[in-house]
């Protein structure tokens, strides 16, 4: 779970496009991302993201709040545990494996996927389960394009993801407290996973992803809440019935298998009817905000629940 | 308080004038909080941040307040004169994180307050904990004491309540079981069971009392 949400930031405090894509192009033809891509390592590399579409009309957040407040339990409970215990984790080389009820089972070297020319830029909304959010601007393919490419069976229905168990890299996961059996697990229903929206973020900011946002490559589906979003994703698997889900089996009664974004249907412990806004730096000037329903992709969504109960299957 | 060996003209000074000392002392975690938060410190939810610790503040003080008693019988430092100083920060502390929750969280909504105080547990069981707080800080002062007499033991007992109900509240907040939240609430379990003699007999003594009037 991550990050997400509204302008609230002041334009002066937003990394300015132009900033950022002339460090884009200035790192492309460097020896310094050369080095890092020798080197397998984290730097930061540019991406050739092209503008996708839902890319207009949101402000994102700024990059230090992106990268700097995530909740990511491999690296710890804390907001800044990821940021700070994240360096030892190596995302490259890595294969992502796409298999289950498939015709063609996938093994997609990720390092390659990086230097693609089909990375689209799509800034979403993204709302914490917490009651905050920020607009994260995203990197990424669409998932449906990589199920394609395997040719799921006319039977799959749901889709299963697996993280990535490393504990000598991920001091979180030799942790006694939290209680979350590894690895993280996550899961949508196919026609979820197929919906245009649904993506597979590679960087962020035009950059390849930081460890602590789920490097090297992490599911991003803006109309749910954000722990849906599983990060460094190792495995991708079909399957005829519907898959379990980490925080649904910690607390079945506060987090379900869908999670969308719905201020009518409260967390037990609190109001999901609006969401303080991350990007404001003084306490005082902290936004609060409206949620609103589908984290604002009714339009694109709503149709998938058609005749559900969203008071119970929530 | 009698068995206190400090001495001298300026110990003697301090130990009337204390509390001009010490309650400043008390607030300098939420003067640093607010601080802190106004100069971009508290990181990306200065709100969120600046609440909880509010109450962790809050929580600290009652455990504190609670453990000079145990401290006095088991390792014979007497600092019970420091009950109330710590007691009274406990609970501004605690209006404090009410009113941030209230103020800068939810900014006013009315209606999500309600609710929340209506229908979620781990609200009403912070809610509750101030709530029994209010009246002994405010029975806290001599004239009270002289006034309500052995009810004012009594009445004050109710902490020991606003102590569980505080600490269920506490770790509630958490959404798994973690370090910070095991820390204080083992704190808290070992200063309540110290009690537990003390309570016992508080409760066989009421017991009598009550039976004696029966009969």
């Amino acid at each position: 779970m991550a990050i997400f949400r509204y302008p609230c930031p002041a334009p002066s405090e937003i990394t300015p496009k132009e900033v950022y894509l002339s460090r884009r192009g200035m790192l492309g033809g460097s020896a310094i991302s050369l080095m890092a891509a020798l080197a397998g390592t984290a730097e930061a590399d540019a991406l050739k993201a092209h503008p996708g579409p839902y890319s207009g009309g949101l402000t994102p957040t700024p990059e230090e709040f992106v990268t700097g407040y995530n909740n990511f339990y491999e690296f710890g409970m804390e907001k800044d545990d990821p940021v700070s215990h994240a360096g030892d984790f190596h995302p490259l080389p890595w294969t992502l494996e796409i298999s289950g009820m498939v015709k063609k089972p996938q093994h997609i070297d990720v390092g390659a996927l990086l230097k693609s020319s089909d990375i689209e830029e799509r800034i979403y909304r993204m709302r914490c389960v917490e009651a905050w959010s920020m607009v994260i601007p995203w990197d990424g393919i669409p998932l449906a394009k990589l199920l394609a490419l395997a040719e799921p069976d006319s039977n799959a229905r749901y889709v299963a993801f697996e993280s990535v168990v490393r504990p000598s890299e991920m001091p979180g996961q030799s942790s006694a407290f939290s209680g979350i059996s590894w690895p993280y697990v996550e899961g949508l229903r196919l026609d979820e996973a197929m919906n245009p929206l649904t993506l597979l973020a590679v960087g962020i900011y035009g950059e390849s992803l930081p460890n602590q946002n789920g490097a090297p490559i992490r599911l991003v589906v803006p109309w749910k809440y954000g722990f849906k979003g599983i990060k460094s994703i190792q495995r991708i698997r079909l399957l005829d019935r519907q898959p379990p889900t980490t925080w649904n089996r910690l607390a079945p009664d506060e987090y379900g298998f869908y999670a969308n974004v719905n201020p009518q249907v409260d967390h037990p412990r609190w109001s999901q009817a609006s969401e303080r806004v991350i990007g404001s730096k003084t306490l005082f000037g902290t936004k609060r905000q409206p949620t609103l329903m589908f984290n604002g992709y009714a339009e694109q969504v709503a149709s998938l629940y058609k005749g559900m109960n969203l008071h119970e299957s929530f | 308080m009698k068995a206190s060996r400090v001495s001298g003209k300026s110990t003697a000074f301090l130990r009337r004038y204390w509390h001009v000392v010490l309650y400043p002392l008390g607030f300098i975690p939420a003067a640093w909080l607010v601080w802190q938060g106004q100069s971009g410190e508290l990181g990306a939810d200065p709100v969120n941040v600046f609440e909880r610790s509010l109450g962790l503040w809050a929580f600290r003080f009652l455990l504190i307040c609670l453990a000079l008693a145990p401290m006095q019988k088991i390792i014979g430092i007497n600092l019970l004169r420091f009950r109330r100083l710590t007691g009274l920060l406990a609970f501004f502390y605690a209006v404090m994180h009410l009113a941030s929750y209230l103020a800068l969280d939810l900014q006013f909504d009315i209606s999500i307050f309600w609710r929340d105080v209506t229908r979620r547990p781990f609200i009403i069981l912070g809610m509750v904990a101030l709530v029994l707080l209010f009246p002994l800080a405010v029975t806290s002062n001599r004239i009270s004491m002289r006034g309500l007499k052995r009810n004012w033991k009594r009445l004050h007992r109710l902490v020991y309540v606003a102590a569980v109900l505080a600490g269920i509240h506490f770790f509630l907040s958490f959404k798994t079981l973690n370090s910070t939240t095991a820390f204080y609430l083992t704190v808290m379990g070992l200063v309540l069971l110290t009690r537990v003699p003390a309570l016992v007999s508080a409760g066989r003594r009421v017991f009598t009392h009550l039976g004696a009037r029966r009969s």
